[in-house]
């Protein structure tokens, strides 16, 4: 219980953390782009909306800062992250539902099968340590030195432009419309996968690499080698063993990486015209659309934060100590 | 001549989830310089909790210590120059030297913090102290800890304890983790010391044959208490309290040691 | 009541003009040996290599990074040109070489300040207790989590023209999270030892304490992460420099890529934008192996484990099938058992050899 309490302090402090640095960010911007941005489009604007802008960027100057902060929390509550510039105005939220399920899917299902795949070659290089298998650790080591966006371009350039095997840019075919069909999760799949590919090759060598020394670690432990004495089949003391507890710390440093793979894959979607948020944050950024800027990085950290409470339970699940603690 | 006074002192420690553990409950004793006490028990009896007590890295939570008959003081330069004559040596000879440093360092740092010596002569008395603890000094004084024996790193730990000339030294099963074969040196050489600088030595152990050997005065340590205490023949010989009977009697070959009465230990 | 004292006999007899020539020689030699091994020399000179470009840069350019040469447009690799020609007919060698500085500066720049704050708050975590160590651990947690890229984008959009240093602030606060909590977990596992214990009870400052005897006992994990910022910040700029965050005067590798991605360079001219992304993996590689080195020097099991198995395998076994494989004998070896330390099987199993060292 303890454990879970902590746990939960945590993450409303990070959650709080990041909702406040967004407050202050737009505050600590030199010039005013925002209310000349009004100026010039007086008159398009509904007062609604311009004073839920005013709360966001700070632009109430006679009230005092805490009473800007409250108006801020009010705000968010109400689920207003203003109106987005570059798109005709259309409320920030809208905007960005409409693009997160793209990120979430892509960057999820690539995370999630590195991870899977990356984890068992580790434990699998390192319960064969000092064979053949070592060689692949500095491959292993240079794909996760490359940036994603390069090793992007260069898929694209191999498996998109002189092969033709998969389509180079977005999520879908073009005049298609979105929907429930078989038709269209194909469309769905033919273009996320050089996207997915590319993720996957380039963060899976940290995970091999995390595991491998895990494994190396772990293997030296006495148990494992009372688990061999008693003669159970090497497959067994390999997985139920050895890789399960060298693969504990491999998942909850999955759980503290995933804001750098976030941050990769942001540009892997501009490489590919992905329309999910990272794509959308680039333009927005182009556009000098700062509210869109602000609510896709509010939106961002609270999923990374999602994302780090399922693996905190999948940590919970599989490490007995923890329940223990919470019993 | 120094005295050290333990006054009524308990400790507690908080522990997470359970409430609060009673390390010590109203220990009381003095020790005078020039005196050997051996303080006896098993594991988690509280010894460990005293050498902590008496070197100011714990606080009492009940009770008083005094040197001289004045309260050891929790801060500052009183605390420094309490600490400068009561030192202590470390059970782990491997765990208690910084690997980083070289022995010159480890025994240079108390010369200079209570600057017992005039800066110019601080290599004189590092090479002094060695020879003390039988140690070549030109053989060890560059080296790190890594590349000596358990043995020389304990001498090493007791020449840093006595650099600062402490008026009383605790030891903490000083020689529990070296070899068995040379135990007996390591402990010879602590008695020598003592009646070279008179001093006081509390010497905190869980065997009861070299307590009763090297020491004038036995306690017995049992749940934070002082079940027993006395000369060190009365106590292994005519134990009152049936925890220090047990004790005996769970010592390896007692009848080698204590069924025939002998002579009095070499720092009687 | 005396023993023989034969201790000073016990001393390894070395002359002492030897011990003497010791002193300095071996102290530096302890502050380096987390790189004395292949894995960290190798990356060390790769390293080397890309800063000798960066300081010689302007004598080894063959061209100016931004002269034209409007003959030689889009120019595959030529002995006039080693790596073709851009769209403008610049050298892409030349760029590449002027491209390494701005790299290596940033890396380095961000690689420091990360470590200072990851040191200062790590330790100071590390060594307090209570709500301290708990606050200093959440702060650190809540950078860990906060993902860096998207708000280095926003913060960097917001200037016109950030400076280099504002570029390795941004990229060093966003990136310091990690070393810290490494290093306020290792001081946690030192504050304990008892030579900490003793310099306290010896009466050390806590500043000499911390400075003198904990840190370094901390330069391989402080190495470590600085490497580690190092790797990141790269990373970081060069991504930046491909989105056009960052201005396009402070060339780097990313600002060749971003160049190459605005002027249709996919797929065709593949010498404009391979080598700038090799260039980076290569780096981040060299980086890579030198903290493999100092890993294998904090866990010695990673190092061993590859020359033991490779012992055994040559005396005919294999780790991964059982720890007490014996050898195959016809009839013997049901009695030899796996307990005789003859047994090679036995004797050079891992958590057997390793006993000693835990």
């Amino acid at each position: 219980m303890r454990f879970f309490l902590r746990r939960a302090a945590f993450y409303a402090f990070t959650a709080w953390a990041a909702i406040t640095i967004n407050f202050f960010l737009p505050r600590m911007m030199k010039g005013d782009p925002v209310s000349a941005y009004l100026q010039k489009n007086q008159g398009r604007i509904s007062p609604e909306a311009i004073d839920s802008l005013r709360t966001l960027f700070g632009l109430d100057s006679n009230k005092s800062l805490l009473e800007q902060y409250i108006d801020y929390w009010q705000l968010l509550f109400s689920g207003d992250l203003g109106r987005s510039f570059s798109k005709g105005l259309a409320p920030v939220t809208d905007v960005i539902a409409s693009a997160i399920p793209w990120t979430v899917g892509l960057v999820g299902i690539a995370t999630v099968i590195s991870f899977v795949v990356g984890t068992a070659i580790g434990a699998f290089i390192g319960w064969r340590r000092g064979s053949r298998a070592d060689g692949i650790v500095p491959v292993a080591t240079f794909f996760s030195t490359v940036p994603y966006f390069w090793m992007g371009l260069i898929a694209i350039a191999i498996f998109s432009t002189t092969l033709g095997w998969f389509p180079a840019s977005h999520a879908y075919d073009k005049g298609t419309q979105p929907s429930f069909t078989l038709e269209f999760a194909g469309q769905v799949i033919q273009h996320g996968f050089l996207p997915a590919l590319t993720l996957v090759i380039g963060s899976l060598g940290g995970w091999i690499l995390g595991m491998r020394n895990m494994m190396i670690t772990v293997l030296d432990e006495d148990y494992v080698t009372v688990a061999q004495a008693k003669g159970l089949r090497p497959s067994r003391v390999l997985v139920n063993y050895a890789a399960r507890n060298a693969s504990l710390p491999q998942l909850s440093s999955f759980a503290m990486s995933l804001g750098f793979i976030v941050g990769g894959t942001l540009v892997m979607e501009l490489v590919f015209s992905y329309p999910g948020a990272g794509k959308l944050l680039l333009d927005a950024t182009t556009a000098k659309d700062y509210p869109l800027m602000q609510g896709l990085f509010l939106v961002i950290t609270l999923t990374v934060l999602v994302a780090n409470i399922l693996a905190d339970v999948a940590y919970a699940i599989l490490d007995p100590r923890t329940r223990q603690m919470e019993a | 001549m120094t005295t050290l006074e333990f006054k009524n002192v308990s400790k507690k420690y908080r522990v997470r989830g359970s409430g609060e553990l009673l390390a010590l409950d109203k220990v009381s004793f003095t020790l005078t310089s020039g005196q050997t006490i051996a303080l006896v028990g098993q594991s988690g009896s509280g010894k460990s909790t005293i050498a902590k007590i008496l070197t100011q890295l714990e606080r009492v939570s009940s009770g008083e210590v005094l040197l001289d008959g004045t309260p050891i003081p929790t801060w500052g330069r009183p605390l420094r120059r309490y600490r400068q004559s009561v030192r202590m040596v470390f059970q782990d000879p491997f765990a208690s030297l910084n690997p980083a440093h070289t022995i010159r360092h480890h025994i240079e740092r108390p010369l200079r913090l209570d600057k017992v010596v005039p800066a110019d002569q601080v290599e004189e008395e590092v090479f002094r102290l060695l020879n003390r603890v039988r140690l070549s000094p030109e053989q060890t004084i560059d080296r790190r800890p890594h590349e000596l024996s358990g043995g020389q790193r304990q001498r090493v730990a007791i020449a840093r304890a006595l650099a600062s000339r402490p008026a009383l030294l605790i030891a903490d099963e000083p020689v529990s983790m070296l070899d068995v074969s040379i135990r007996l040196e390591v402990l010879n050489l602590l008695a020598e010391l003592q009646r070279e600088a008179n001093l006081g030595v509390l010497y905190i152990t869980h065997d009861l044959a070299t307590a009763r050997h090297f020491s004038d005065e036995i306690m017995v340590l049992h749940h934070g208490t002082v079940v027993e205490r006395g000369k060190a023949d009365d106590v292994i010989l005519r134990p009152q309290h049936p925890y220090t009977r047990a004790l005996r009697d769970a010592s390896p070959d007692p009848e080698k040691h204590f069924a025939v009465p002998t002579t009095p230990g070499a720092t009687s | 009541m005396t023993f023989p004292n034969t201790v000073a006999a016990a001393v390894p007899a070395v002359p002492p003009a030897q011990t003497r020539k010791r002193g300095t020689l071996s102290r530096l030699g302890q502050t380096f040996a987390m790189f004395r091994n292949g894995k960290s020399i190798a990356g060390l000179s790769i390293l080397g290599v890309f800063v000798l470009i960066a300081i010689f840069g302007d004598w080894i350019a063959p061209y100016g990074p931004l002269d034209k040469d409007f003959t030689a447009l889009r120019q595959p690799p030529s002995w006039v040109h080693w790596l073709g020609t851009t769209h403008m007919g610049e050298d892409v060698l030349s760029q590449i070489i002027y491209g390494t500085r701005g790299v290596l500066v940033v890396g380095f720049t961000a690689g420091v300040i990360a470590t200072i704050i990851a040191v200062a708050i790590g330790v100071t975590a590390g060594y307090v207790t209570g709500w301290r160590s708990e606050s200093l651990s959440a702060l650190t947690n809540v950078f860990l989590v906060i993902p860096g890229l998207p708000l280095i984008i926003i913060i960097a959009s917001q200037y016109e023209n950030p400076s280099l240093l504002l570029i390795s602030s941004v990229l060093a606060i966003t990136g310091w999270a990690w070393g810290g909590r490494v290093l306020r977990a290792q001081t946690m596992s030192l504050r304990n030892r008892d030579f900490i214990q003793a310099a306290r009870a010896n009466g050390e400052p806590l500043y000499r304490i911390i400075a003198v005897e904990m840190l370094p006992n901390l330069t391989a994990i402080i190495a470590s992460s600085f490497v580690g910022t190092v790797i990141a910040a790269v990373l970081g700029l060069t991504t930046l420099a491909f989105i056009g965050v960052i201005p396009i005067t402070n060339l780097n590798w990313g600002t060749i890529l971003f160049w190459a991605q605005q002027n249709g360079a996919f797929p065709d001219f593949w010498w404009w934008y391979v080598p700038a992304g090799l260039c980076i993996a290569l780096l981040g590689m060299a980086l890579s192996l030198i903290n493999f080195g100092i890993d294998e020097y904090v866990n010695p099991r990673l190092r061993s484990a590859g020359e033991r198995a490779r012992a055994m395998r040559k005396k005919g076994f294999k780790l991964s099938d059982t720890a007490t494989a014996v050898r195959p004998r016809p009839a013997a070896a049901g009695t030899s058992g796996p307990g005789t330390s003859s047994d090679p099987g036995t004797s050079s199993d891992p958590g057997v050899t390793n006993a000693g060292i835990k």
